[in-house]
């Protein structure tokens, strides 16, 4: 039994690294789903047969063993299902948030009732186990509550701003470095009941501190760290049962995890420690709606100027930005490309990493528009054409698009890949008012002389357009 | 002891080929890639089935039972939601593209 159990998991973890492999290429990326979805039926079919299980189906019968499996899987599946198939794509933030939740609360779960079993049951556990048990129970915890406060931080239960209060910093660390000396002590004596309780409370707590004081621009860090933090937690499980299959997928999605963080921080010009303990301020758009700096002058344009220069343009290049999302005009971009492509114009998009609320958000949100992946471009792939295009189509965007980035060290975004909307031979920017962005800073790009804006709401803006063209 | 350390070696093994297997995946897929991980790593599923159904005692089996709904959220969710968005991933002229294959 043993033999075919491994043998079932061993197949499970080649198509489960197969079909990743299919996501390197949109072409290939739901045949590699496919694979997985095998894999996961032969991890499960491996797992349903397990010694321990085949035991008990011996001693109780078929329904007593399987009815709370069954009963379970169903209820879950129909969860599942439904948020998933209900879900707007503006919101999958907060649904992947919600799953890394789950995730970690199962790792957590299985990580006590492991503990129960050998330790408070049959009275014996080695030092191992339990160093595995206490990783799963401290990665599963963090991940549970940090990934509920992003839950409702992104979905607006609670206040997104960063919630901050004193010695804040120095009160978490040391709180982390005491929940780790009782993962050490419990190690050491596995037999103290209280202290392992107490340390898999502890990083309950822990999630909250942590993600409390970080604001709501952050969250896609915080997001991808935590997505990191639940597939270490269900690798240390994987420690902990000697599972194989669990402790491939684990490493797997904390690689995933943390590659994205990196890309994320990078993007936002950010180091992991900044995000994490820096308390960015000003971030979230009450705080950032100050007025506009006097003196310059911005150059307004109607909406009929906008349609005649995008009319008369041979190349357009797309700048979305979350306002785009926000303002649900993905759409109706869709509507104006098809225009001017059969005008002959050339209509690109310039994603930047941050443009969403999540990694690849904005290509998502694009491509539920029926907007074809293939003129989504990467921020280094098209960032050079945009010296020969002939109009930048600014849509909800602000800091990403910021020429101060490039070249002005005083400014708190210096440094951070942006996007060239400066270089292209016009500018068009639709804003809702003269606002700055989440950084609370003021857009040179807007004052350019290249650079006309129009104000109003991206969505019904772009409708006139459409109109006006077709 | 052994066992440990195979399972130390199997975790940076798995590790090294998952970052160079997902630095590959581009900017393109990366919300349809969190979802797809999140749903294999509801692999725990695979845990919590054990103690749901081996019955080793009650607290096992309840802790075990609420695992696996949560885990098969996880799998079932996260499997169905990367499917929903991938196949919104089409190439050039969409209309063209009946058969809805990205």
């Amino acid at each position: 039994m043993v033999d075919q159990v491994e043998t079932l998991y061993l197949i499970a973890s080649f198509l489960f690294i197969l079909g990743l492999r299919g996501l390197t290429a949109a072409h290939t990326a739901r045949r590699g789903l496919i694979l997985a979805e095998l894999g996961m039926v032969f991890a499960i079919w491996g797992t349903v047969i397990h010694p321990d299980i085949m035991a008990n189906l011996e001693i109780a019968g078929f329904f007593q063993t399987y009815k709370w499996i069954l009963l379970t899987f169903f209820i879950g599946s129909a969860i599942g299902i439904a948020i998933s198939a209900l879900i707007p794509m503006t919101r999958m933030p907060e649904r992947i948030a919600l799953s890394h939740a789950f995730g970690g609360l199962a790792a957590a779960l299985v990580g006590v009732s492991e503990y129960y079993r050998e330790q408070v049951i049959a009275g014996h556990m080695d030092h191992t186990t339990m160093a595995a048990i206490g990783f799963e129970v401290l990665f599963g915890g963090l991940t549970f509550t940090g990934s509920l406060m992003a839950f409702g931080k992104l979905s607006g239960l609670i206040p997104g701003r960063n919630i901050t209060w004193p010695l804040q910093n120095q009160s978490n660390i040391l709180m982390f470095g005491g929940t780790f000396v009782l993962l050490v002590l419990v190690t050491v004596d596995p037999s103290n009941q209280v202290l392992f309780y107490a340390m898999a409370a502890m990083p309950l707590l822990l999630g909250i501190l942590f993600v409390a004081p970080i604001g709501g621009a952050d969250m896609p860090v915080v997001i991808t760290l935590l997505n990191s933090y639940a597939g270490l937690a269900a690798s240390a499980t994987g420690f902990a049962l000697n599972n194989n299959v669990l402790i491939i997928a684990g490493a797997i999605d904390g690689a995933s995890g943390f590659i994205l963080s990196v890309v994320m921080s990078k993007a936002m010009n950010r180091s992991f420690r900044n995000v994490l303990f820096g308390a960015f301020g000003k971030v979230d758009e009450e705080d950032a709606a100050m007025a506009a700096a006097g003196g310059e002058r911005v150059q307004e344009a109607s909406v009929g100027d906008a349609a005649m220069l995008l009319s008369g343009a041979g190349s357009v290049i797309v700048c979305p930005g979350y306002g785009m999302a926000v303002a649900q005009a993905q759409h109706v971009v869709g509507e104006l490309a098809e225009i001017l492509e059969a005008n002959g114009t050339q209509v690109r998009y310039a994603i930047h990493p941050v443009a969403g609320r999540m990694p690849g958000h904005m290509n998502v949100l694009l491509a539920e528009a029926k907007i074809p992946y293939t003129s989504l471009m990467e921020l280094e792939e098209i960032n050079e054409d945009f010296k020969n295009t002939d109009v930048a189509l600014v849509v909800g965007a602000n800091d990403v698009v910021n020429p101060a980035a490039k070249h002005n060290p005083a400014s708190s975004i210096y440094g951070m890949p942006v996007l060239n909307a400066d270089l292209a031979r016009s500018c068009i920017v639709l804003k809702r008012s003269m606002r700055p962005g989440f950084a609370g800073i003021e857009n040179e790009l807007f004052f350019a002389p290249n650079t006309v804006l129009t104000f109003g709401d991206a969505k019904d803006t772009l409708t006139k357009v459409v109109e006006a063209l077709s | 002891m052994l066992e440990i350390f195979l399972g130390l070696y199997i975790f940076m093994l798995a590790a090294f080929v998952g970052y160079g297997v997902i630095k590959g995946v581009p900017a393109l897929l990366h919300t349809p890639l969190m979802a797809f991980t999140n749903a294999i790593s509801g692999i725990s599923l695979v845990g919590s089935l054990v103690a749901a159904g081996a019955h080793y005692n009650n607290v096992s089996t309840v802790l075990g039972a609420i695992a696996v709904l949560c885990a098969t959220i996880n799998v079932v969710g996260g499997f169905w939601i990367t499917d929903r968005m991938l196949r919104m991933f089409k190439k050039q002229d969409p209309k063209a593209d009946a058969a809805g294959d990205a």
